[in-house]
């Protein structure tokens, strides 16, 4: 065995991985997994895409990582690594927030649940489970609190679309419409398997999602006949409205519709959270969070750049890394994330420029394969779901 | 899916149908599948030289874009159209969605591309099947 061999980082499979094989979805490697990027036989992305928006689908999530603190101060301790304010959560609610290196950068976003009175749970990003974790523990010794890492723990499926909230009350007796966007509750889950019915006791149940639509995060136990039933029975339950299993393909266009930053394209180690927009989420008026001074000092120096919302006006789609650049041909930023969006039919980017090139309505020109095509500064989000009347 | 006997292949999944002095050019079903859904087509221009091996023009798909390689030398004389504003055609007949048609330069070059079933052995090996 050569030595390139014996480093080779192992992929990892969630539990339901047998079952995307064996529904023939198309597997990729994401961040070290092995994950399902669309089902041909669901019709594919824009398909997947669109029954979300419109009906539902529904995705294997248990790449994502979850670290529980719990104990007296922990609070204390969310509140040092996470800069949105977490004393503002009621039992059962969730915030976006993201934990930041002390350059006010990102070491990742995260959405922060509060389980119980000092019991919070950070669920993370795939990509960054370990590096995320060690922070985490690195940084809150001081507190009285403890922290688990339970990433391998659960399998987390995302029920996402206007009628998810329908096919999910099938199969649990909690009352869902009784939990609002960013709450979370916990039910017990009915299935019918073989005759029998079974049930999943205390399940954790998040109205959460990463799609810009309506949803639901459910927490099951990680074993394989347990992953695969729940996964299972939600599709059978479904059949009525439509549900479509969803690979990583649509989960990012529908993100991106949406202009929910994904890590390592709009927010990284070296973005800071003034740059990225994310303002709203951070709370500099808490006396005290990792990141908090640098970004004092940058607010006042002002950014260099910031992310805007593009569209093509030339044929042609921005991908990821294309430079943008001015009217002279100057570089004078970069596309973060882009695609044709399914829903919205149209090709769209998020790209940093500097802001006086990031004003709604002004073009300027991205380049692809050598040629600078004219895309336009638009609006963010892509898209905004409907308000419900 | 089967591969029409009367086309050439080439490795980079694009076919050529040819009566001798020009020729066809589009993707095999086979690109068009591992591709998914296609949103945009890049093609030349009525006029253009392409060159063997060489890129003409891309493909791309949500997830992916790729490039489209001439199976044979020549200048461009039409260009299918009517993938700018539909390109989904090509995951629907993939065989019937032509992209360019050409005046060969050296019609000799199709003898070094691959016969159907000679391509179809190679997407078998290729998707492991």
């Amino acid at each position: 065995m050569s030595a390139a061999e014996a480093t080779r980082p192992v992929i990892r499979k969630t539990a339901l991985n047998a079952v995307h094989r064996q529904m023939g979805a198309k597997m990729v490697e994401f961040n070290g997994w092995d994950m399902p990027v669309e089902y041909p036989s669901a019709g594919g992305i824009i398909a997947e895409h669109n029954a979300v928006r419109t009906g539902v689908g529904i995705f294997d999530v248990s790449h994502m990582g979850d670290i529980r603190l719990h104990g007296s101060e922990a609070l204390a301790a969310v509140q040092h690594i996470s800069m949105n304010d977490a004393s503002r959560l009621a039992i059962g609610q969730a915030q976006y927030s993201a934990m930041l290196y002390p350059q006010g950068t990102f070491v990742d976003d995260v959405i922060v649940h509060r389980l119980g009175e000092d019991d919070y749970l950070l669920v993370i990003n795939a990509g960054t489970r370990e590096k995320d974790v060690n922070w985490v523990r690195d940084n809150t010794r001081q507190f009285n609190c403890k922290v688990e890492n339970l990433s391998d723990d659960f399998t987390q499926i995302a029920i996402q679309g206007p009628k998810g909230v329908d096919l999910l009350q099938k199969l649990t007796d909690a009352d869902l419409s009784g939990v609002k966007f960013y709450w979370v509750t916990r039910g017990t889950l009915a299935f019918h398997e073989k005759s029998m019915r079974k049930y999943l006791q205390d399940i954790l149940i998040a109205r959460t999602g990463y799609t810009a639509e309506d949803g639901f995060e459910i927490y099951v136990p990680a074993d394989e006949p347990t992953s695969a039933m729940v996964w299972n029975a939600i599709l059978e339950a479904g059949k009525e409205f439509g549900v479509v299993p969803c690979g990583l393909g649509a989960r990012n266009t529908l993100r991106l519709e949406g202009k929910l930053p994904l890590y390592g394209h709009e927010i990284s180690d070296t973005i800071n959270v003034w740059e990225a927009g994310l303002d709203r989420f951070c709370k500099m008026e808490k006396p005290e969070f990792v990141g908090r001074a640098a970004l004092e000092e940058a607010k006042s120096a002002g950014v260099e750049r910031t992310l805007v919302g593009l569209e093509m006006v030339e044929r042609g789609i921005a991908r990821d890394g294309y430079k943008v650049l001015d009217d002279s041909g100057r570089e004078i930023g970069y596309v973060t994330s882009g695609s044709y969006a399914p829903f919205l039919k149209k090709n769209i980017a998020l790209a940093y420029v500097p802001p006086e090139f990031g004003s709604v309505g002004s073009t300027v020109k991205v380049e692809i394969r050598g040629q600078g095509v004219r895309v336009q500064v638009v609006a963010t989000p892509f898209y905004r779901r409907p308000k419900k009347t | 899916m089967s591969y029409p006997a009367d086309f050439k292949y080439t490795k980079e999944h694009e076919w050529i149908k040819s009566d001798g002095k020009t020729a066809t050019i589009g993707i095999t079903d086979y690109a068009q599948g591992s591709l998914g859904d296609i949103v945009f087509v890049d093609l030349p221009k009525a006029g253009a030289e392409i060159a063997a091996g060489k890129t003409f023009g891309s493909v791309e798909s949500v997830k992916a874009v790729s490039d489209l390689y001439a199976p044979a030398s020549g200048t461009v004389t039409e260009v299918n159209g009517e993938l700018a504003t539909a390109p989904e055609k090509i995951n629907k007949d993939a065989h019937g969605s032509w992209m360019v048609k050409l005046t060969l330069k050296n019609p000799g070059e199709l003898s070094g591309l691959l016969s159907a079933a000679d391509y179809e052995k190679f997407v078998a090996e290729e998707s492991g099947h």
